[in-house]
This record gives C-alpha cells, sequence and structure tokens, in this order.
C-alpha cells in the first residue's frame, strides 16, 4: 500500500555536525536520505520501516572529492554524475568511473549517491567490487569522532554493515597506486541501461616478466555480499597466463561464489557467467602487455 | 509515539517552477511529482513507474535532470525546478518539442515530456551529440510505444541544428 507523506517526519539540518548530533541523540531512530534513489522507492512502496529521516543531501561536507598526493577522498555524498565527471577518478580509478555510468540512467546518476550504494548494501551494486579491487578505506563519522575502516571488511553479511546506529560514512578513500594496472570491467544484465546486474566483474591486473605480478577480482550479484575472490587471484598470481590457467581460474572462481536463484537469474548460470569473465579477464590482460606507468 | 507532533505537520516550502516563485504548505516527504501535478496544477510531468526505473517523472531540478518520483519536496526547498510547462515560449514549442512532433517522436505521450527533459539536459552538456550519445542521455527515459528510433531521430535533428538550448 502506498505511504502517507502525513505519517513521516524529514528534516534537513543543513550541516553534518547537526545532522550527527541529532544520530547521537537518538541513534538507529533517524534513517539518512540523500538522493533517495533507494529509500524512495521503498517509501512509495510502502515498505520503508523508518518514519523518521533527516536528509543528507548535498551536505557540502559530503560532496567534495579531494585530492592529496597519496590518495582521493570522495565524499559520500557524490553523485554517481559527480564520479563520471572528475578528472583524476576518471584515470585513475577508471572501474569506479564505469561502474558510475552503469548506475540506472542519467536522471538517477544525478542524485544516487557512492555514499548510499554502500550504505543500501545490494551485493548487485555496480560499483562496490570497484571498491573492493581499489581497497578503498571508508571514513565513517559521528559525534565523537572518526574512524577509518577497511571497505573490504564493511559488510558484515546481507545488507548487514559495521556502521553504528550514530554513524555516516563521511568519505571514501582511494589509494593512487593503480595507474599500472590493467582495469576490466564487465556488467553482464538484460540490457544495458538501468538493469540490475546478473553478475558483474571488476578486476585489475599487472604483468612483470610474463607472469601476472598482481591480480585483483570481486564480483556483485554472486553472493550475499560484494565478494572479493581471493581464492581464484591465488590461483592466479605469480603465474604466466596460459589456457590451462584460465581454465582453473574459470573453475576456482565458479567455486568460490555463492550466487543464488533469484528474479533476475539462476545460480547455475551466474557460476557459467562467472567463469566466463574471469577467463575473459585473463585473456585481455595477456595482451594487455607490460603495465604502463 | 513520542514524536512531536509538529515535525509532522505541513510546513511552507517555497522553491521557483520554470522562473516563478511557488510556495507550497505540504507534508515534507510528499514527493515533488505529487505537488507539482496536485498542488500546482502542473500535470505534463507524468508518474510511469513510481520508483525511478521510467524516468516519466523527470523534470530538472537545479539543471540537472531528476526523477521527481524519488524526491522529497522538501529537498526542493529553494531548487529551481524546469518542467516540460517551462519549456515553450508562449505559443512557440521549444526545438525539440517541435522535432518530436515532426518525426513522429510522441504518440500515446506518457513517456514525451521526460523523454524531452531528458534530451534538453543532454543538449545543455552536448549540443551536438552522438547517436551514442543521445542513446545513453534517453536510456533511463522508457517507451513503449515508439521503438525509439523516432525520438532519437528528433533529438538527432535539433542537435544537428544546434536549437536544443
Amino acid at each position: 500500500m502506498r505511504a502517507r507523506p502525513a505519517d513521516y517526519e524529514l528534516v534537513a539540518p543543513g550541516t553534518l555536525s547537526a545532522v550527527l548530533s541529532l544520530l547521537a541523540q537518538e541513534p538507529g531512530e533517524w534513517l539518512p536520505i540523500a538522493g533517495g534513489t533507494d529509500v524512495m522507492v521503498q517509501y512509495s512502496a510502502g515498505t520503508l520501516p523508518a518514519r523518521k529521516l533527516v536528509s543528507i543531501w548535498s551536505l557540502p561536507e559530503l560532496r567534495q572529492i579531494e585530492v592529496t598526493p597519496s590518495e582521493v577522498r570522495v565524499g559520500a555524498g557524490c553523485t554517481f554524475a559527480d564520479l563520471r565527471q572528475h578528472e583524476i577518478v576518471g584515470r585513475e580509478f577508471a572501474l569506479l568511473a564505469k561502474a558510475a555510468g552503469w548506475t540506472g540512467g542519467i536522471a538517477n546518476q544525478n542524485r544516487g549517491t557512492l555514499g548510499g550504494n554502500i550504505i543500501n548494501g545490494s551485493p548487485a551494486a555496480d560499483s562496490l567490487p570497484a571498491l573492493l579491487v581499489y581497497e578503498a578505506e571508508l571514513v565513517l563519522v559521528s559525534v565523537k569522532g572518526e574512524r577509518r575502516v577497511p571497505y573490504g571488511d564493511f559488510h558484515t553479511d546481507y545488507r548487514k554493515t559495521q556502521l553504528a546506529p550514530d554513524e555516516l560514512v563521511r568519505s571514501v578513500c582511494l589509494s593512487r597506486r593503480f595507474s599500472g594496472y590493467y582495469a576490466h570491467a564487465r556488467k553482464v544484465g538484460a540490457r544495458n541501461a538501468q538493469a540490475i546486474s546478473k553478475v558483474c566483474l571488476a578486476a585489475l591486473g599487472r604483468l612483470a616478466d610474463g607472469v601476472v605480478d598482481d591480480v585483483r577480482l570481486a564480483m556483485g550479484s554472486v553472493a550475499p555480499v560484494p565478494l572479493r575472490l581471493r581464492e581464484t587471484e591465488r590461483t592466479v598470481k605469480g603465474r604466466r597466463i596460459e589456457p590451462e590457467l584460465i581454465q582453473v581460474a574459470s573453475r576456482a572462481a565458479a567455486a568460490e561464489i555463492r550466487p543464488i536463484d533469484d528474479i533476475r537469474s539462476t545460480a547455475r548460470y551466474r557460476t557459467a557467467v562467472a567463469g566466463n569473465l574471469v577467463a575473459e579477464f585473463l585473456e585481455r590482460l595477456s595482451v594487455a602487455g607490460p603495465a604502463q606507468k | 509515539m513520542n514524536e512531536s507532533p509538529q515535525n509532522r505537520a505541513e510546513c511552507d516550502i517555497p522553491f521557483q517552477v520554470n522562473g516563478k516563485l511557488v510556495a507550497v504548505r505540504v507534508y515534507p516527504m510528499e514527493r515533488l511529482l505529487d505537488v507539482l501535478r496536485e498542488e500546482l496544477g502542473l500535470t505534463g510531468t507524468k508518474e510511469g513507474c513510481g520508483e525511478g526505473e521510467c524516468g516519466s517523472c523527470a523534470v530538472l531540478m537545479d539543471g540537472a535532470l531528476v526523477n521527481s518520483c524519488l524526491i522529497p519536496v522538501l529537498q526542493a526547498k529553494g531548487a529551481k525546478i524546469t518542467t516540460i510547462e517551462g519549456l515553450a515560449r508562449g505559443e512557440q514549442l521549444h526545438a525539440l518539442q517541435q522535432a518530436f512532433l515532426d518525426c513522429g517522436g510522441a504518440q500515446c505521450g506518457i513517456c514525451t515530456p521526460g523523454m524531452i527533459l531528458a534530451a534538453y539536459h543532454l543538449l545543455s552538456t552536448k549540443p551536438q551529440p552522438s547517436l551514442e550519445d543521445i542513446r545513453e542521455g534517453l536510456s533511463g527515459n522508457l517507451c513503449r510505444c515508439t521503438g525509439y528510433e523516432q525520438i532519437v531521430e528528433a533529438v538527432a535533428k535539433v542537435g544537428r541544428r544546434g536549437s536544443g538550448g
């Protein structure tokens, strides 16, 4: 049944500190809403459990991309459009910029935020495998201060995270050490635009003297959380890319994922696709040539 | 239930629509879409899916294309909104509106306002878009009548003339 606006409270304190104070006063009572591309869908369907919402849309403190010599700190309130338009993100974190372009159409990219994608925690979110392979770190903030956690540990189970009820994600920190990697991203969905992935892959690889010097693989829609394929990475690292290795890696990926049957696909199909995507990446990496610096 | 009652009361929210300052007295969680249609009588903005998938309710908010079904009206406070009603100059249709008519880009009409605003947004950032740019720019807008070709043609026509802004 459709929601009645009169049943909901929405406030917009306008500054990060005022929002954090509100969260601290009644932890867990207030649901932060940024661009609304997830929250408003639940609201309109009448399935939003929260009744009290606090707007964090366009808080200036969350909408900056800060570049230092060692890292890029993306404010959690930056939209997918912001990510696509940022020159350094596009150049050094191409997997993230590409995933931003896959996330809904233009209207949703103008409103959907990276922080929202993280907190919504859908295992199908296209931007999250990119954050895994770049080994992003999250800055979480509350009235008590900030803490920094590895993004790879942030999702603890299906749509569960390490975020405390009085905290917000403030920024996503990306270390600037991947420009020498071959980057490859693939989304498999029913159509190009507006479709949620059946399987998506973010991959980074680097060859040295003909062997895989480093490799990072992460997938969406294949487990309860966005998944880093560490076992598969281990089978590949330090080896020469040959047809036999590609087969072994492909089987390792199929064994490592935990896909389900759902409205978009089946576990069987996802398993086949996951193996194929890893094979495709390794084939491309093998001809990508030496690392560029 | 210990919330103070005034928090759920209606409040005055001022913003600009098509160049005119308006102030509505509504609940802050009303969708911008409903406020435009029901409070302001701007029924050119359509509701399709109501969940941000189809683009029928697209409007411009501070120059950015957005789906008005996903915007709680409080977040539009102080913003400049452009709806389909804001494109024509009196009786003079906007070049995109004319091109949609000329090319057969509108049939049942439900997707058309959102489609035209998505095209307007595209042309404001890329005045001479490639076919690929047009397909991407309109990819969040679904049409169940035209098969899209006439729509793409209409936008390309305006892009070639450079009269879409």
